[in-house]
């Protein structure tokens, strides 16, 4: 790597600040400076999102639509606000396109249980891809196989690229949705989201998008877009865990009947029946996870702060790096070699097991996740049980990654001695 | 030796050596030197414990002794279950079944250990136990 290259990166003037606002990093593991590469799993939280939690905590704690005394309004308003937040923040013509859950899983699991009811009935196809999360795959069995509904997945090649040509011919009149992930947890592929819905598209299809890995790292628009639905979880994107977001067009909003029912979500209830109340409302029952949503909204500002596009590009560098740098590991089997990556970098090590490496990296100082990652039929493509997977953020820094790989070369050398 | 003379000829081994370099090499080198299993008894009935990394035990009783055999598809894991069967291995039923192992806790091995490695040498020792005072196996496996 040249140095200048890295200085002419403007994050990188930065970096240091940035660094600072992260107080997770700044600790030894085993002796070792921390280098946390497993955020994909889940992101550190930067000062702000840390404070605007524990800032409601102690200055207005309070229930929200509910009350008329100061602290639930003020209450209300943040976390009204944070909607606001989110929603410019992706670029979605409505607030109430917003809806407020638990995270990608929760978010995908409404919409199977939503827009199966609504729409699905025996025969119909719900289309997926091969590289999918567990969490887009098993809701629709949950719901789906009840009525009869198929679940069908697109191939990947060698590279773990998409098989266009596959999804053009899978695209039947039966299949009734399509939803993929736009970025791979495991392979870090990135999908041609755009293609992809303009095809849908054209036969009337709607597109669910799992934007769980997407959305720390790369701008999205969900209107240049023109998707129809969109799931992802604060957690990946600097926010607290429990706070998630389902994106959806209004008007498949107010078609699909609510998933769940209690407070908050009623217009007018007797016993005989139940009036649902406005977007988002009619999908927000219960109590919610006010203090995260606030702390969602802390992470968007502060990604504003720093700049999607910014951060994109300074990723993208990171993840080149990560990549060259693995390749030259004589004994590595890269594993995902799509010419659009991001974030992820996933691999084996001939000879040795992932689980053997991610603990000798564990003992300096080094987090990366091993195993399946939740993708199962994934691996099973690739015949393997599992990878070891290095994930990059916005915070990990081109050093980090020569310790990481000379750290990875010691593992294997201990492993091999 | 009994169990815990050989736990205690562990902790001072181990007590030499200066950081967890030295003890994961000793560790690694361990599990290579346990001969593999035979194929055949790398089966689903021999498993103990099922996580990213997988255990098998096969022991047979003779005169009163469990001799015990047992493998994993990881090299760390290998070399963990090698000390336990140096200490386990061989010694009679009704011992291994009261042993109490202390070496883990006094080799700080279990600081060292991902929970779920540390999870899966503590649920091996457990499988063992009971093999040894109820004959049957319990397998225990981990959230992955
Ligand atoms: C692609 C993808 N989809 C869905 C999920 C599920 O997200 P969560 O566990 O936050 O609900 C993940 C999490 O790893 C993911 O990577």
């Amino acid at each position: 790597m040249n140095p200048n290259e890295i200085v002419c990166n403007s994050i990188y003037k930065d970096l240091f600040k940035i660094r600072s606002e992260f107080p997770v990093l700044h600790q030894k593991i085993n002796g070792a400076p921390l280098i946390y590469l497993d955020n994909a799993a889940t992101t550190q939280k930067p000062l702000s999102v840390i404070n605007a939690i524990a800032e409601y905590y102690q200055c207005y704690n309070s229930n929200i639509h509910r009350g008329v005394h100061h602290l639930s309004q003020k209450a209300t308003m943040a976390y009204e606000e944070s909607r606001v937040k989110i929603a410019r923040f992706i670029n979605a013509r409505h607030a109430h396109e917003i809806i407020f859950n638990k995270g990608s899983t929760d978010g995908i699991n409404m919409m199977a249980y939503c827009f199966n009811k609504k729409y699905l009935k025996k025969g119909d196809v719900v289309l997926i891809s091969a590289m999918e999360h567990h969490a887009n795959i098993v809701p629709w069995q949950i719901f789906g196989q009840e009525n009869g509904v198929e679940l069908h997945a697109v191939p990947i090649d060698s590279s773990g690229e998409l098989n266009m040509d596959a999804f053009r011919s899978m695209l039947d009149e039966k299949v009734k949705l399509v939803s993929i992930t736009y970025v791979s947890n495991t392979l870090g592929t990135v999908n041609p989201i755009k293609e992809i819905i303009k095809m849908a598209h054209r036969q009337q299809i709607p597109v669910l998008l799992d934007a769980a890995q997407a959305i720390a790292h790369t701008a999205i628009d969900v209107q240049e877009l023109d998707v129809d639905f969109m799931v992802f979880s604060g957690h990946k994107m600097y926010g607290p865990t429990g706070i998630g977001v389902l994106y959806s067009k209004e008007t498949w909003l107010e078609q699909m009947p609510p998933h769940q029912g209690g407070g908050d979500m009623i217009k007018e209830v007797s016993f005989e029946r139940t009036t649902y109340n406005r977007l988002p409302y009619k999908f927000e029952a219960g109590t919610p996870a006010i203090s995260s949503a606030i702390g969602l909204g802390a992470a968007v500002d502060y990604l504003g702060t720093i700049g999607m596009h910014e951060i994109a590009a300074y990723e993208h560098e990171l993840t080149g790096h990560l990549m060259t740098s693995l390749t030259e590991i004589e004994e590595l089997r890269l594993i995902g070699t799509a010419k659009d990556h991001a974030g992820a970098a996933s691999f084996v090590i001939s000879g040795h097991h992932n689980s053997d490496i991610g603990e000798l990296l564990n003992q300096q100082g080094i987090a990366v996740r091993t195993g399946h990652h939740c993708t199962q039929p994934l691996m099973k493509i690739f015949n393997i049980k599992g990878t070891v997977r290095a994930s990059l953020a916005l915070y990990n820094t081109h050093e980090e990654i020569e310790d990481f790989i000379s750290g990875l070369k010691n593992a294997i050398s201990i492993l091999k001695s | 030796m009994t169990i815990n003379q050989r736990q205690d000829e562990l902790i001072v081994r181990f007590s030499k050596m200066e950081n967890w370099l030295e003890k994961y090499k000793c560790i690694i080198q361990m599990g290579k030197e346990l001969p593999a299993m035979d194929a055949g008894y790398r089966k689903d009935a021999n498993l103990i414990w099922s996580c990213q990394a997988m255990v098998w035990v096969h022991s047979e009783e003779k005169d009163g002794r469990l001799f015990i055999r047992a493998d994993s598809d990881a090299f760390i894991t290998k070399g963990l279950i090698a000390l336990v069967l140096y200490v386990l291995s061989g010694q009679p039923v009704t011992e291994i079944a009261a042993s109490s192992l202390y070496f883990i806790d006094e080799i700080n091995l279990k600081e060292h250990l991902t929970p779920n490695k540390s999870n899966g040498i503590l649920a091996m020792i457990n499988g063992i136990q009971t093999l040894a005072s109820e004959g049957r196996l319990v397998a225990a496996s981990c959230t992955i």
